[in-house]
This record gives structure tokens, C-alpha cells and sequence, in this order.
């Protein structure tokens, strides 16, 4: 269970976020909804670890999440608004790292966001549209937890949009939590909304 | 174990991908050297005894060319934060660049160094202290490097900075790898200088991940 308790940050000068309080259960997901600046990339990196509250506290199972950053960084899985993709790389090969780092399968994880024909293509020759598909098959790679996902779908088509929404069902069948900062509609059942800004 | 293994795999098949980086250096240290014989004439005695400054000093300004690179690709593209969630901590991932920036960089320098050495005439009984000097010389220069290029990642003008900031903190590792090489020249051993390297490459082996990895925390903040 992924809790935040009183949770303020600063984004440069600027205080984006303040007394922020939620919880997700086990299996939970929470979508961050609000208008651009609001700050929810910023509790996003809050929440993975890579920003610093400024004030309270993030729980991870009733203890500080924060205190140990390593280990907190193999609980989850972060797929930001970048696609951390290395254009010099084969597809394959960009996701190897991230298959190591979460115990999971590189062949189904590419399999599973349909880049398969495209393994061993190097990611420069890939459309924005397939190297966002392959910065989410890092999560279907990742036996981790919790998701962190920033505008998942941008620049997915319907069918991929559908596949991804196959891998988070599975993720939450498993008892795996989903944050999620998105404008647009995400193929998520009974999600919890948390209003920023 | 298994995942610093795997940043450093994955950095020297991104620098296999980009062969050019690695010659670039090699050819700015071969011609920076070569225009020592230039600038203060080619009498052979007097550039035996400057040639290991010579080198070391080129060596030096050659390991920093790719140093603005070595997080700042990944600090651009992402990649960065993704290799802090691992599950590494921060001061192994700089270990692993740090380590990585040796085998492409600092390596082939080595390799270079003798050739270069013997072409300025360098008093053979010298060369295979230079080249022992340079073992631990460029091992400390790329521990020093990594942290200096964590330490001004997301800085403007980063890549003037570094300098300045690496250069005096490699002074110490300046002074004891070109006197190795000087010492036997003169007759003297180079034990002490080389003592003297190898403490300082036990002092950097834990300090400077640790540094650089608290660098590279406050960065992607």
C-alpha cells in the first residue's frame, strides 16, 4: 500500500504542491487529474523517489518509503513524459536494462506491446508512436508494484491503447498499483481520481 | 552485481555504436603532443625531459573531451532517472560510467602513450613507469571526471565548467604520474610517486562515486 501524508513539493522557486494526502490500496489505481502546472509530474517524481518532499511523508506498507532509494527504486516503475530510448540501440536491446532491473521476460515484454518484428531494429528507425510502445513495454519487463505513469498514451494508436490497457488488468489482477497523470481517457476500470491545482 | 555489469555493457555497445568518440580523443592526444615538437623544437634532449609532462598533460585535457557525455545524454533522454530507480544505488551507477569511461577512454589513451612517449625520445628506462603511472593515473582521472560531470549536469554551460572544476582536483594525480617516469629518468625510483598514485586511487575508488552519486541525486531533482 502506497500512502502520502501532508506531501508538499517545490518545482523550482514555485510551490506546485501542498498538503496532498491519498492512499492506494494493493491492486489500487489512482489517476492525478488537473490542469497543465498543476503539478503531477511533479508527485510523480515525488512518488518514484527522484524529487524530495519538501514537507511530509510518503509510506510505503505503514514505513518511510523515501528513507532507502534504492531499494524504493526497484519497488516501481517510472515511464515519464520522455521515452529514454537510445537511438543507437536495437529495440531489443534498449529494453534489456529494464529486464534485468524487473526479473521480468524481454521477448514477452515485446511481444506483449507487439514490437517483436521490431527487436532488432535500431530505435532511431522507430516512430514516436513505437518508441513510446517500447518505453511502456519497460512495465510489462517489471515484476515491480507500483506503476508510475506520466501521459501514458500520448501518441498511441487505438489498438496499442488496448494492449496496454490488457497489461494494466493484469497488473492489478496481481495486486499491482497504478498513479497515473493523464488528459486523455485511459483504458483503467473503477480508478480513484485525485484533483490537483 | 548483475546490473552494474549491465550499465557497463550497455555503455561500451553505445560506444562500440559511436566508434567515433573514442577516436576523436585518440587522435586530439596524438596531435596535441605532436605540437610539442613543434612549438619548442625537435632537440632530442630536451624533449626526453619534458616528455612525460608532455604526455600526462595531453592525456590529462584528452580524458576530459567525452566527460560532458558521460551523464549528459542520459540526463537528457530520460535515461537517467531510469537507471536511479534500478535498484542501484546512485553511487554504483556513477561507478559503473566512472568505470565505463575508463575502458573507452582512459584504455586506449594507455595504449597510445607509449608510442607517443618513444616518439619524443623519452629515455626508454622510463617508459614502463610511465605506462605503470598511467594505470592508476587514468583509473583516479575517470573517478574524477564522472563525479565532476555529475556534479555540473543540468548546469548551463556544463561543459566549461567541467574543466575548471575537474583540472585542480586532478593537480595531485598530475603531479606524482609525471614524476614517476621523471624520477627514473634522473636515476632515482619511482617507487614513492607510484605509492603516492596508488593511495590516491584508494582514497578516490569510494570517495568519488559517493560524491557523484549525491551529484546525480540532486541533478534529476
Amino acid at each position: 500500500m502506497l500512502q502520502a501524508e501532508q506531501v508538499a513539493a517545490f518545482r523550482g522557486e514555485r510551490l506546485v504542491l501542498r498538503d496532498v494526502d491519498f492512499s492506494v490500496p494493493a491492486g489500487g489505481t489512482m489517476l492525478l487529474v488537473g490542469p497543465n502546472g498543476s503539478g503531477k509530474s511533479t508527485l510523480l517524481r515525488l512518488l518514484a523517489g527522484l524529487l524530495r518532499p519538501a514537507a511530509g511523508r510518503v509510506l510505503w506498507d505503514g514505513e518511510d518509503a523515501l528513507a532507502d532509494l534504492a531499494t524504493h527504486g526497484a519497488r516501481l516503475v517510472y515511464v515519464g513524459h520522455q521515452d529514454a530510448v537510445k537511438p543507437g540501440l536495437t529495440a531489443a536491446e534498449n529494453l534489456k536494462f529494464a529486464a534485468l532491473a524487473g526479473g521480468g521476460d524481454l521477448a514477452a515484454g515485446l511481444a506483449a506491446l507487439d514490437l517483436a518484428h521490431l527487436a532488432d531494429l535500431p530505435a532511431r528507425m522507430l516512430s514516436a508512436g513505437q518508441k513510446r510502445r517500447l518505453a511502456l513495454a519497460r512495465l510489462a519487463v517489471s515484476t515491480a508494484a507500483l506503476w508510475l505513469l506520466d501521459e501514458p498514451t500520448l501518441g498511441l494508436d487505438t489498438a496499442s491503447v488496448a494492449r496496454f490497457g490488457g497489461l494494466l488488468a493484469r497488473h492489478r489482477a496481481r495486486g499491482g498499483m497504478v498513479v497515473a497523470a493523464t488528459h486523455l481517457p485511459l483504458p483503467l476500470a473503477d480508478a480513484a481520481e485525485l484533483r490537483l491545482g | 552485481m548483475t546490473l552494474f555489469l549491465a550499465i557497463l555493457g550497455r555503455e561500451l555497445r553505445l560506444a562500440l555504436r559511436h566508434g567515433g568518440d573514442t577516436v576523436a580523443v585518440l587522435l586530439f592526444f596524438v596531435v596535441a603532443v605532436m605540437l610539442f615538437p613543434l612549438a619548442i623544437g625537435p632537440e632530442p634532449k630536451m624533449l626526453g625531459t619534458v616528455a612525460p609532462g608532455i604526455v600526462w598533460v595531453c592525456a590529462l585535457l584528452a580524458a576530459l573531451l567525452p566527460l560532458d557525455r558521460l551523464f549528459g545524454a542520459d540526463f537528457e533522454d530520460g535515461s537517467l532517472d531510469l537507471l536511479l530507480l534500478s535498484g542501484l544505488p546512485a553511487f554504483a551507477v556513477v561507478g559503473a560510467k566512472a568505470l565505463a569511461h575508463w575502458v573507452v577512454t582512459g584504455l586506449p589513451l594507455l595504449l597510445a602513450a607509449g608510442p607517443l612517449a618513444i616518439m619524443l625520445r623519452m629515455p626508454t628506462v622510463a617508459l614502463p613507469v610511465l605506462l605503470a603511472s598511467l594505470v592508476p593515473g587514468t583509473l583516479m582521472l575517470s573517478l574524477l571526471g564522472a563525479t565532476g560531470a555529475a556534479v555540473v549536469l543540468g548546469a548551463r554551460r556544463g561543459g566549461v565548467l567541467l574543466p575548471l572544476l575537474v583540472l585542480p582536483l586532478a593537480v595531485p594525480v598530475l603531479i606524482f604520474g609525471a614524476g614517476a617516469p621523471a624520477a627514473v629518468a634522473l636515476g632515482q625510483s619511482a617507487r614513492p610517486e607510484l605509492l603516492l598514485l596508488g593511495a590516491l586511487l584508494a582514497g578516490g575508488l569510494p570517495l568519488c562515486p559517493i560524491a557523484g552519486g549525491a551529484a546525480l541525486r540532486a541533478a534529476v531533482e
